[in-house]
């Protein structure tokens, strides 16, 4: 293609990182099908940032969308990044855990639902600290009943990222789909630095932290699924593509001796180099690691 | 507090199995072992600290890539091995400080051991296997997500070195851009952010306060209280549902978590008409 037609469709394309956690999900349901459920009319809000002086948001930063995708039963999640960094404290946690219940209700009585969760999230609220820890381990037993019958499709577009515990209901989901500038991971890298010292990792060193926990990286790796451009449009077309596809034959998550024995190949005297890494990984997974 | 976290958690796995070595082909840092528990035959878990670990980030007791992941293998045996016979009882012996927070943990893709590590212990309740976490230290972060937090029930030791928590306070600290001091003082005053392990016990997800003597050092008669303990604990499992809503619709949790469980019915009733 020549820079004259790429420039145009670039500056055309509606951009799904500018658009806040509601437009996102609604623009990934089918037309005239979605409906937002315990949306922020009804202003139920976090009880505990008032007390520390911090404004609550009246849809605790959790949109819960339920309607179709590709003609099928869906709930989209999406947290809203813009709010606290997408942290998780006791209200949002209850509507997604509340949502996956439902869905896994449906499924259970014969209407597969399909569950999209757009993840933007620093992990626990720690302004909530223990409930919100607290709520992610009722995500993750919720998400994983319903995987039992539909799949869960995580959306990391950025710009802040999936960390966290969140990072683990990633690992947990059937399909993760993320952009260049999504990052994916447990620790961020500030946290590293503070805990284990600026030589285990320079938070300030952003080549190596896109390097370690980008979408290209997570992706060429066989950690995530794809990897899409910042385009809405791309984005729902992936989406529908994977409610399409239903459940995988195995989850990344189950694959425990494929992973055990990645990990017992490693050399560990010095840092892994990501690009190596992403690398050997991938052979792997043509070779056997494919679900 | 424990003289080093970990240490707590290794001296009540020997206490309560009468072994404390790992089994051939894994790490240092995870034991496992079968012992009769009641009427059961249980598997017991534990992550202990291993200075000669592998991974450098990890030598201090907190949980890893190997530790994730020999968990999950660990917990898959005992499901495939029950799958047509009585489920046995998992219990995990909870004393760890965190994830490991490591470069190399981060490349190669911790979120991702720690969920199957979840994901077995997941699978293990689902499938009927009776999972009770016992906190005989701290309980922290993503160290307790990995190992614990998927538990049926949670009994933890009413005793001041006794930590759940979403992080330590020095990095949470940093993060919410408070003193230590102000945290702490916070942590009186906001019920989830105490540190406090009576506190947590407010919160409804805990199934009981244990009141043992001289937790550092089990004396026999302490073994068979907390003993009792677990087989109680297990039979109540068996009563019961295998999800978690027993921590939101607790006695305790309708008193703290009123909003999170006003969301929740909500949802409900919207959900029927959407």
């Amino acid at each position: 293609m020549s820079t004259a037609t790429v420039v145009p469709e670039f500056v055309r394309r509606t951009s799904f990182i500018e658009l806040d956690a509601r437009s996102r999900a609604e623009m990934l349901m089918d037309a005239g099908t979605g409906r937002e459920l315990v949306g922020p009319f009804e202003r139920i809000e976090s009880p505990w940032l008032p007390e520390q002086g911090i404004a609550p948001q009246s849809d605790d930063g959790c949109v819960v969308i339920k309607g179709q995708i590709g003609g099928k039963p869906a709930v989209v999640v999406a947290l809203e990044g813009g709010f606290q960094a997408g942290s998780m404290g006791e209200v949002s946690g209850a509507k997604m855990t509340a949502a996956l219940d439902l869905a896994a209700r449906d499924s259970q009585n014969g209407k597969k639902t399909a569950a999209v969760l757009l993840l933007e999230t620093g992990g626990v609220r720690l302004q909530e600290a223990n409930l919100g820890l607290a709520v992610i381990a009722e995500v993750i037993g919720s998400l994983l009943v319903l995987r039992q019958h539909a799949p869960i499709i995580t959306v990391i577009a950025g710009t802040v990222g999936c960390f966290g515990g969140m990072s683990l209901v990633a690992g947990l989901s059937s399909y993760v789909v993320m952009t260049p500038e999504a990052r994916l991971g447990l620790n961020g890298a500030e946290v590293i630095e503070q805990e284990s010292g600026i030589e285990e990792f320079d938070s300030t060193d952003r080549a190596l932290i896109w390097a370690i926990n980008g979408g290209e990286q997570r992706v060429g790796m066989g950690l995530a699924d794809e990897l899409v451009e910042d385009n809405a449009a791309k984005i729902a077309v992936a989406v529908r593509k994977y409610v399409e596809a239903g459940l995988p034959r195995a989850h990344r998550s189950q694959q425990v001796e494929l992973y055990r024995e990645r990990i017992d190949a490693l050399d560990v005297s010095q840092q892994i180099d990501p690009l190596s890494l992403r690398s050997s990984w991938d052979t792997a997974k043509k070779s056997g690691g494919a679900r | 507090m424990s003289f080093q976290v970990g240490l707590r958690g290794k001296a009540w796995f020997r206490a309560l199995t009468g072994a404390d070595s790992p089994r051939a082909g894994d790490p240092g840092s995870v034991l496992t072992s079968d012992v009769a528990l009641g009427k059961d035959s249980a598997r017991f878990l534990c992550v202990v600290p291993n200075p000669q670990a592998r991974f450098p980030c990890v030598r201090k007791g907190e949980v890893g890539l190997e530790e994730a992941y020999t968990l999950a293998k660990r917990i898959r045996e005992v499901v495939e091995q029950d799958e047509n016979q009585k489920k046995r009882p998992i219990i995990a012996i909870v004393d760890v400080k965190s994830q490991a927070y490591g470069r190399r943990e981060e490349t190669a893709g911790i979120f991702l051991a720690a969920a199957a590590s979840a994901d077995a212990y997941a699978t293990a309740r689902m499938k009927g296997h009776p999972i009770i976490t016992l906190v005989v230290g701290q309980a922290i972060s993503g160290g307790f997500l990995t190992h614990g937090y998927q538990a049926n029930r949670i009994l933890a030791f009413d005793d001041a070195s006794v930590v759940i928590h979403a992080m330590h306070k020095e990095a949470a600290a940093r993060i919410t851009l408070r003193t230590v001091a102000d945290l702490e003082r916070l942590g009186h005053e906001i019920l989830p952010m105490s540190y406090d392990i009576r506190d947590y016990a407010k919160l409804g997800l805990l199934h009981k306060l244990l009141h043992v003597e001289n937790p550092d050092n089990p004396a026999p008669a302490t073994v068979g209280q907390v003993r009792d303990a677990l087989i109680l604990a297990v039979d109540d499992v068996r009563a019961g549902t295998t999800d978690l809503s027993n921590r939101f619709n607790s006695e305790a949790a309708r008193q703290t978590r009123l909003a999170g469980l006003t969301a929740r019915a909500r949802m409900e009733a919207e959900w029927a008409t959407a």
